[in-house]
C-alpha cells in the first residue's frame, strides 16, 4: 500500500520545500555580514539583529501595532462574542443572513475596504489616522471572533446553561458564570488568531499612514524601498517566531484542526 | 426567545454596517455619478484605455495561472497528507499553517532573497555554470505568481485536507475490492467527493490572487495589477475617481466569482 503512494509522497516533499524552503533561506541571509542580502551567507553576524532594535521606525510602529491589536481585541470581543452566542444559541429569522454578514469581511478584498475607509472616514469625516487603522482592525477581526468562539459553543450544552437560570441565577451571571470558562479556551485562541489578524494586516493598514503613525508591516514595506539590506530578513524571523510560538499555544488550546473545517 | 437574539447582534451589526457597508457603498455610488448626473463615463474610460485594460488583463492573468498551479500541486498533496497516519497528518498541518499565518510580507521577502541577484536561485545556477550573468526572476510577472502560489497554496491544501479526511477509506477499499484498479476507485470516489472542497479552495485562491497587494507590491517591481493600480491612484496620483472605479470593480469580481461557486455547490450538492 505504502509504496504506491511515492510518487504523491515525493509532490509533497517537493511542496513543502517550496513552503518552507524560503523561509529558511532567509533566516541564513539574517546572519550575513553583508550589507546586502545573500544566501549563501559569507560568515556569521548578529548586527542585524542589533540594528532592527536600533530603526527607530520599527519602535514606533511595533508600539501602534501592539495597541491597535490590544484594543482592537478587546473591541472585537465585545462586540463578536454576544453575536457570536446569538448565531449558536437561538433560532430566528435572519439567522442565515447574520452569520455571513459578521464573517463578510474576510471576503471583502481588503485593499478595497482599506481605501473605502480611507475616503470616507479620513478624508470625508476627517476622522484621525489612529482610530481609523483601530476600527479597519476592528472589523477585520470580527469574523475569526465569530468562527472560533461560535466553534466553541458549539460543543456546549445549554441544558447546564438552563439548569443555571432555573436554579435562580440571572441570564448574564449565567452568561459569566456558566457559559464563558467552558469557552476559556477557544476565546484565549480567537484572542490569539485576531491578534495575527491585525499584526499581520497590510491591505488596510497600508491606506492609514500619518506622521508617526504607521503600523509594524507598513514600516517595513516602508524600509525596503530604500534599504534591502538582512535587517529586513532579521526582523523576518522575528516576525517567524512569533508565529510559531502563537501557532503552538493555538494548537495547545483550540487544536489546528479548526483550520480545516 | 426571539428578542434577545436581535439584541445581541445589534452591536456588532451596526458597527459592521457603518463601518464597511457604507463605505464601501459609497464608493460604488460614486462611480456612477457625475457633476449630480448618473454615467458610465468612468468605466468606458476604464475598459477602453489600453493602460488600465492591461492592467486587468495581467492582474486575470497571474490570478488564473496561480490558482492551476494550486490546484494542480495541492490537490495531490492534500490527498497524500488525508492518506497518512494520524499523528504524520497533525505534524503536515502545522507544516502547512505555518506559512499561512506568517505575515505576507515576510513571505515576500523571502522570494526576494531568493530570487535576487544574489539569491540562492542565481547563485546556484551561476556556480554551476548554468548561467554567466544572473538571471532577472524577481520583479517580473513570473516572480509574482511564485509569490501568489506561495502565499494561496496552504489555504488550498488546508481547505482540500478537510473535505478528503472524511471521505471514508472504506468506500475505496470496497472498490477495489470489488475490482476497481486504485486510480479508477480513485476517479470513481475520491474526485466527485472531493469537488466541493477543490471548488471552496480554487475561489478562494482565485479571489485573493485577484485582489493581494503586498505581494505583487514587493516582488512586481514596476509591473502593475489592479491592487497596486489602486493603491497608486490613491496615494501617489490623487486620482480618487479612477480608484473608485478599481475598487469597484474588484468587489464586482469578488462578488460575480463567489456567487458562480454557491451555485455551482448547489448545483452538486442539492442537498444542501
Amino acid at each position: 500500500m505504502k509504496e504506491k503512494h511515492t510518487l504523491l509522497g515525493w509532490i509533497t516533499f517537493l511542496v513543502f520545500l517550496f513552503l518552507l524552503g524560503p523561509l529558511v533561506i532567509i533566516i541564513g541571509a539574517s546572519f550575513g555580514p553583508d550589507n546586502y542580502l545573500t544566501f549563501p551567507p559569507n560568515g556569521f553576524s548578529l548586527k542585524w539583529y542589533e540594528n532592527v532594535f536600533h530603526v527607530e521606525m520599527f519602535w514606533t510602529s511595533f508600539k501602534i501595532s501592539m495597541l491597535v491589536a490590544l484594543l482592537g481585541i478587546v473591541l472585537s470581543f465585545l462586540l463578536g462574542i454576544p453575536a457570536a452566542y446569538a448565531l449558536s444559541r437561538y433560532q430566528f429569522k435572519g439567522k442565515g443572513f447574520f452569520t455571513s454578514f459578521f464573517i463578510s469581511p474576510i471576503i471583502i478584498p481588503g485593499i478595497v475596504f482599506g481605501y473605502g475607509l480611507l475616503k470616507y472616514l479620513v478624508i470625508t469625516y476627517h476622522i484621525p489616522i489612529f482610530p481609523g487603522v483601530l476600527i479597519g482592525h476592528v472589523v477585520i477581526m470580527i469574523p475569526y471572533v465569530i468562527r472560533v468562539i461560535s466553534s466553541s459553543l458549539m460543543n456546549f450544552d445549554y441544558s447546564v446553561e438552563e439548569a443555571a437560570m432555573s436554579l435562580g441565577a440571572s441570564r448574564l451571571k449565567t452568561f459569566f458564570v456558566v457559559v464563558l470558562p467552558n469557552i476559556r479556551s477557544g476565546i484565549i485562541a480567537g484572542i490569539l488568531l485576531a491578534f495575527l489578524e491585525s499584526f499581520n494586516n497590510v491591505d488596510v493598514s497600508v491606506f492609514m499612514t500619518g506622521p508617526g503613525v504607521s503600523t509594524l508591516p507598513i514600516s517595513m514595506l516602508n524600509y525596503v524601498e530604500y534599504y534591502f539590506d538582512p535587517t529586513i530578513a532579521a526582523i523576518s524571523v522575528l516576525f517567524m517566531l512569533m508565529t510559531a510560538v502563537l501557532i503552538a499555544a493555538i494548537e495547545r488550546t483550540l487544536g489546528l484542526r479548526f483550520f480545516t473545517k | 426567545m426571539k428578542k434577545p437574539a436581535y439584541l445581541l447582534l445589534f452591536p456588532g451589526a451596526l458597527f459592521l454596517a457603518v463601518f464597511m457597508v457604507v463605505p464601501i457603498a459609497t464608493i460604488i455610488l460614486s462611480t456612477f455619478a457625475n457633476d449630480g448626473s448618473v454615467s458610465l463615463a468612468g468605466y468606458t474610460s476604464f475598459f477602453t484605455d489600453s493602460y488600465t485594460l492591461g492592467i486587468l488583463g495581467t492582474t486575470l492573468k497571474i490570478s488564473l495561472i496561480s490558482t492551476l498551479i494550486c490546484i494542480l500541486l495541492g490537490y495531490p498533496t492534500a490527498y497524500y497528507i488525508s492518506r497518512t497516519s494520524v499523528s504524520r497528518r497533525g505534524i503536515y498541518l502545522a507544516l502547512a499553517i505555518f506559512p499561512l499565518l506568517t505575515s505576507a510580507i515576510v513571505r515576500s521577502f523571502s522570494w526576494m532573497v531568493t530570487l535576487g541577484k544574489t539569491g540562492l536561485i542565481n547563485t546556484l545556477l551561476l556556480q554551476l555554470h548554468v548561467i554567466d550573468k544572473p538571471l532577472q526572476i524577481l520583479y517580473t510577472e513570473t516572480s509574482i505568481i511564485i509569490g501568489m502560489v506561495h502565499l494561496f497554496l496552504p489555504l488550498m491544501i488546508i481547505s482540500l485536507i478537510g473535505v478528503m479526511e472524511n471521505i471514508d477509506g472504506d468506500l475505496m477499499q470496497a472498490a477495489a475490492s470489488l475490482g476497481a484498479s486504485r486510480f479508477k476507485a480513485f476517479v470513481k470516489v475520491v474526485l466527485p467527493l472531493s469537488i466541493p472542497g477543490l471548488l471552496v479552495g480554487s475561489t478562494l485562491v482565485l479571489v485573493g490572487s485577484l485582489t493581494a497587494y503586498a505581494t505583487p507590491q514587493l516582488l512586481g517591481g514596476k509591473k502593475r495589477v489592479l491592487a497596486t493600480l489602486l493603491f497608486q491612484n490613491t496615494m501617489t496620483l490623487n486620482d480618487w475617481k479612477a480608484a473608485s472605479i478599481i475598487a469597484t470593480i474588484m468587489i464586482a469580481i469578488t462578488f460575480l466569482l463567489i456567487g458562480v461557486m454557491n451555485a455551482l455547490a448547489k448545483k452538486l450538492n442539492p442537498n444542501g
